[in-house]
């Protein structure tokens, strides 16, 4: 199965679960084609080990397109590795030079914990986005499509927000594994858009307190998670933030929104 | 209340604090160091010693000059706190250091902010205590001839409780004033203490590297078209001039002490 | 036996509103009353789930990856078709609906594909209102683009991303439902079979993927909305967990499972590098609008490009055979995904292919750059170039990419009528999951209409009707049927455990990938069906001997998750041989060798083979049993695809 020439030493991040001690655990990669991505490198890892009746690494993956946002790996100090703008997945092992030594890590931060070797557990950033990160409308609206025009600066820009795959790696990045990018990025989406006024303020506090309740650090607009995203979400979408909760908190009338439960 | 309570308890409320005390801090950087600059002029501490008088006497400027003091405490604080709960939010280390792109400044502000806060304390022990509540300092005398406009000055021996005279006599403004010239003279004629002082610009200017345009992101005000000026006065106004400017005090009085 | 797809009577363009008037309505205040059950959380699952719980019903969803944003919808790039007619070029529900009819080459039901013609306009209102972020134009109006096949501009569409955007905009919705109390979200957990009380769905078994739990869920409903089964070919467009588990279970708890054979092969993927590969890249067919295909026109200009002898950009224009341009003056690069699918690989078989390996034929924007600029080509398409050379480590602003057909969907799944329901009452299958409206080839930019059409609009309508039926009684999950479902799942999931053999399960995939791609990919034969047949059941014997499975149940196992959905693979891959085997014509992305007009194109079998063909289980290594709904055509006439 090997094709390629390329002979590797990793060191990799090995824990049973969420309750034991991890350890590094070095494997060699023999035989790597330059053309693998990343992932297929370990694969083939993976495959060796099972050959041998070993369990292989876990790491988390599911598109390998990087759109789905599913995989992460802390890859000798970068999230998703060296390269910008791209997830781990879409990382070709021609990045990499024959007899390097790699060190990967999982995810750290309290708010993601562990699950096993490199997979950490990222549902605080579905809680966070349960807790207000929607526009309340049911199915079947009846307004066109085209009955409220945004000016496609506008829309441009929210869709630039929008493309957060919620891989994690701003927080990975982040010396304080701030999360305020992440959150950022779906506040400012909907908070540009004309959809998204009527719960502008209410919305903003409600994520920023699940933000908080999760133990995500605070943001010191280092700038770090801007250069490590995958989908180039830019900083100013924190600052977006910022601005409308302060405006929400300080100014405005309504709280945090609570909904009725139809019940 | 409680409503308050809660927002300057969240993470964004608490960044706030930090924003807007550090930028009340950089405005107080501009007047202090608009001041300072009187030790240049070659008078023998006149209108240093005169403008120190002014700034711990005039009570509208002692209000903010609490207020200051607060905002440097408060600042100092938070930023504890906020440190501890960012430990806290990764509490297993990384074994690879992290590589991602961020300025040196922007990931060692507690650093550069501890060195700042012992610097406060020394600089402030020196001259702001002993100014306000020791008998170290001497008295000066500045006669100056008001059809001539020269100035004469020398020793005053005061008696205790003796704060401030201005008089005129025969046509000569005698003006008797605490000596803080002498005290920062003599201070600055010390090579360590002048290190000192020149590393804790270099700290400031760090700083406020990150600090001046961090605090304008964190207050939310971005603008395509003013983001930029905000950066550059950042960088060149309190990066480079202020701490200039500061650190250029201790530099020439030791090198005048020299001779 | 005969199926009944219930469809409604009456005129096409009233079927529907017919048909939701005479369906049964649950009381407002019983809907709570009653538990819906919702595999999947991509378009059709997530769109569902949110719906319903919107309703009043009570929802429990379910996903294998991590969160419901994962799902691979999200990768969907090009974008979604909608009858609104907004570009005024003469687009309408009526056109919308033969399109797509002729596009699936006449083997799906006119009254759901009307139907699907029909919401789609309801869909792109409901996105916008979600925040979805579609292109606009300067004015602020949504933009269209034409897409594969379509002489109209009726796609929307979100950059490179669309799928990301709509899937991001039904997570929203369902994370709405969450927050409310109406969703009980259950992620990484994988289904693993469904539970049927007299014949009827009443709940599913699931592992936990940390802990490895088994458990039984209770319901009045099941819907399994688990997307497609192009994972059987190994290497596809699919993301690697795509599978067919729940979908093959409920197949062998009853379940017919329809047209399996119906495999949409995509034209422009980035082609293979070797055998390391574990996944294909989709180049977005919108590349297809201003870029060109071909090939060289001789073997001996192939054959230099092989070696690298010479770069593409050298060929000359003479040299050059513009295949699609020159087949389909009328098309051009345009054609159907199966008809420019089925012409790469015949370059290649001509001996006339590209690339290092000779898989490949060429996608050339020089003409575009040339003509538009470097900025323009780029604007509209600089993520996908980008993707490219990050790939290949290729500039394809200076070579023209290479491109080869690779699995992408699948029209085939269970078997439903027109209302979702599969021949199991009680249990749906919604979006890539079933076969329903795509017929044998779909269409670009439907994919995502008809998930979103199904989640949104069409089960909110037809479930209520089942529920109203079989009334708000708790589901009694004492009975037997639980139990001994459960235990099933625990002895396979023991027997896949005891595999200690010689060969991983990863191995055995990729070499039943191999022979579905070798037999039953682009161009099927008798003889050649014939033999995947046995190549198929002699590599699942030796699986279920000479397979590896490491590791326990009671802890996080990617290598037992794998083995079980191999597994099924293994059996479905038979089903599909025997589908194709069954259909001596050609239709769409089914391409039969022995049936194909003078000049090369699929040729149908009308009188023989306008049914759809679903197949029922009859027990391990028991033949299946054919069942046909025979398509009628009321409104359209059946004619030969052409796109000269």
């Amino acid at each position: 199965m090997s094709t390629g020439n390329m002979n590797l030493t990793l060191k990799v991040w090995r824990q049973k679960n969420a309750d034991t001690k991890g350890a590094f655990v070095t494997y060699k990669a023999e035989g790597i084609s330059p053309d693998m991505s990343f992932l297929e490198m370990l694969d083939v890892v993976n495959e060796g080990l099972i050959h041998k009746g070993d369990e292989p690494i876990h790491f988390d993956h599911d598109c390998r397109e990087g759109i789905c946002g599913m995989c992460s790996l802390y890859i000798n100090g970068h999230p998703h590795g060296p390269k910008n703008a791209i997830t781990t997945c879409q990382l070709h092992m021609r990045t990499f030079h024959d007899g390097e030594i790699i060190v990967i890590e999982p995810w750290r931060a309290a708010a993601f914990p562990v699950i096993k070797d490199l997979a950490v557990d990222r549902s605080a950033f579905d809680r966070i986005q349960q807790a207000g990160g929607f526009v309340s409308v049911n199915t079947g609206v009846t307004i066109d499509a085209n009955a409220i025009p945004i000016p496609k600066v506008i829309a441009d820009e929210a869709f630039n927000s929008a493309t957060c795959i919620g891989c994690g790696a701003c927080v990975a990045a982040c010396k304080n594994a701030s999360a305020m990018l992440f959150v950022s990025a779906k506040v400012t989406q909907l908070g540009m858009l004309p959809q998204g006024q009527p719960e502008r303020y209410s919305r903003v506090q409600a994520m920023v307190a699940q933000m908080d309740a999760e133990g995500f650090g605070n943001c010191t607009n280092t700038g770090a998670c801007e250069a490590e995203c995958p989908k180039e979400i830019k900083m100013t979408n924190i600052s977006r933030m910022n601005n409308d909760f302060f405006s929400a908190k300080l100014f405005r009338e309504e709280g945090v929104h609570e909904h009725a439960t139809g019940e | 209340m409680s409503e308050f309570k809660q927002t300057f308890n969240s993470s964004l409320g608490k960044k706030l604090i930090m924003a807007l005390t550090g930028l009340f801090l950089c405005t107080f950087l501009i007047v202090h160091l608009g001041g300072n600059l009187l030790l240049f002029s070659n008078d023998d501490g006149f209108g240093f010693n005169v403008y120190a008088n002014f700034l711990t006497h005039f009570p509208p400027i002692e209000v903010i000059a609490y207020l200051l003091y607060l905002s440097i405490l408060v600042h100092a604080l938070y930023a504890l706190i906020l440190t501890i709960k960012n430990r806290k939010a990764r509490p297993v280390r990384y074994a690879e250091v992290n590589k991602s792109t961020a300025t040196w400044s922007s990931k060692n502000m507690g650093l550069l902010g501890s060195i700042l806060f012992l610097f406060l304390v020394i600089h402030m022990g020196d001259f702001w205590f002993n100014y306000k509540f020791s008998d170290k300092l001497g008295f000066k005398e500045y006669k100056t001839d008001l059809a001539t406009g020269e100035t004469k000055s020398g020793i005053y021996q005061a008696s205790p409780g003796f704060e401030k005279s201005v008089s005129v006599e025969n046509n000569v403004e005698i003006v008797r004033v605490k000596d803080l010239h002498a005290r920062v003279a003599s201070s600055f004629s010390n090579l360590i203490y002048v290190i000192f002082y020149v590393i804790a610009m270099f700290a400031v200017s760090f700083h406020l590297l990150h600090g001046f345009q961090s605090a304008f992101r964190t207050l939310g005000w971005v603008h395509r078209k003013y983001t930029p000026i905000v950066s550059a006065i950042g960088t060149w106004l309190f990066a480079v001039i202020i701490p200039l400017g500061f650190a250029a005090m201790p530099v020439v009085y030791y090198i005048q002490s020299l001779k | 036996m005969s199926l009944d797809a219930k469809i409604p009577e009456g005129p096409l363009a009233e079927k529907w509103s017919k048909h939701k008037f005479n369906l049964k309505l649950v009381n407002p205040a019983n809907k709570r009353k009653y538990d819906v059950i919702v595999v999947g959380t991509g378009l059709a699952g997530g769109a569902a789930a949110a719906s319903l719980a919107e309703l009043g019903y009570n929802v429990k969803a379910f996903c294998f990856q991590d969160s419901p944003r994962r799902a691979h919808s999200i990768a969907a790039q090009g974008g979604i078709n909608a009858a609104k007619n907004y570009q005024n070029d003469g687009d309408s529900v009526y056109r919308l609906f033969y399109d797509t009819i002729k596009g699936g080459d006449y083997r799906a039901r006119e009254g759901n594909v009307y139907r699907l013609a029909e919401v789609s306009v309801n869909i792109i209102d409901q996105c916008v209102a979600q925040g979805v972020p579609f292109a606009r134009e300067y004015g602020g109006l949504l933009d269209n683009r034409s897409f594969g096949g379509s002489q109209v501009s009726r796609t929307f569409y979100a950059r490179g991303q669309t799928g990301q955007q709509l899937l991001l905009g039904a997570y929203s919705a369902l994370n709405r439902q969450i927050h409310l109390g109406k969703v009980k979200m259950y992620t990484r957990t994988e289904m693993l079979d469904v539970v049927t009380v007299d014949g009827q769905a009443k709940g599913i078994v699931t592992r936990n993927l940390i802990t490895g739990e088994i458990e039984t869920h209770s319901g009045h409903a099941v819907l399994l909305c688990t997307g497609g089964y192009g994972n059987v070919f190994y290497l596809s467009t699919n993301a690697i967990g795509s599978n067919v588990t729940a979908a093959w279970r409920a197949h062998k708890r009853g379940a017919y499972f329809a047209n399996p054979c119906y495999t949409q092969i995509h034209p422009t993927c980035i082609p293979v590098t070797g055998d390391h590969q574990s996944k294909l890249t989709l180049m977005s067919e919108s590349l297809r609008n201003d870029g060109r295909v071909w090939a060289p026109k001789t073997v001996a200009v192939a054959e230099q490009l092989r070696k690298g002898a010479i770069r593409a950009d050298q060929v000359k224009e003479d040299d050059r055979d513009y295949f699609l341009e020159r087949k389909y003056p009328s098309f051009g690069n345009l054609v159907p995904r199966d008809v420019a699918s089925r012409n790469a690989k015949e370059m290649v078989d001509d001996g006339r292919g590209v690339g290092g390996s000779g898989f490949a034929v060429f996608l050339d924007f020089a003409d575009a750059i040339h003509r538009l600029g470097k900025d323009a080509v780029a604007a509209k398409y600089g993520n996908l170039f980008d993707m490219y050379y990050q790939i290949t480590d290729e500039d394809p602003y200076k070579q023209p990419m290479r491109i080869y057909p690779a699995v992408h969907y699948t029209m085939g799944g269970l078997w439903v009528d027109y209302n979702l329901s599969t021949n199991i009452p009680g249990l749906y299958a919604l979006g890539e999951c079933n076969f329903s409206d795509h017929g044998a080839n779909r269409l670009g930019a439907s994919a995502l209409m008809q998930g979103l059409a199904d989640g949104y609009f069409v089960i909110p309508y037809t479930l209520g009707d089942y529920l109203a039926t079989i009334g708000p009684k708790p589901v009694d999950t004492k009975h037997p049927a639980f139990e001994q479902t459960k235990q099933d799942v625990i002895a396979r999931i023991n027997k896949l455990l005891a595999l200690k053999g010689t060969k991983t399960v990863n191995e055995y995939h990729r070499d039943l990938g191999h022979i579905m791609w070798e037999y039953c990919g682009m161009a099927r034969t008798e003889e050649g069906l014939t033999k995947a047949k046995g190549l198929i059941q002699a590599l699942r014997a030796d699986f279920w001997k000479n397979a590896i499975v490491v590791g326990a149940n009671e802890e996080v196992n990617a290598s037992l998750e794998r083995a079980g959905r191999v597994a099924d693979f293994l059996e479905l891959g038979e089903l599909m041989v025997d589908d194709a085997l069954m259909r001596k014509e050609s239709c769409g992305g089914h391409f039969r060798l022995e049936s194909q007009t003078p000049e090369g194109e699929a040729m149908r079998d009308d009188e023989h083979f306008a049914f759809v063909a679903a197949w029922e289980y009859k027990g391990d290594n028991q033949p299946e049993v054919l069942n046909k709904e025979v398509l009628d055509f009321e409104f359209v006439h059946l004619t030969q695809r052409s796109y000269k």
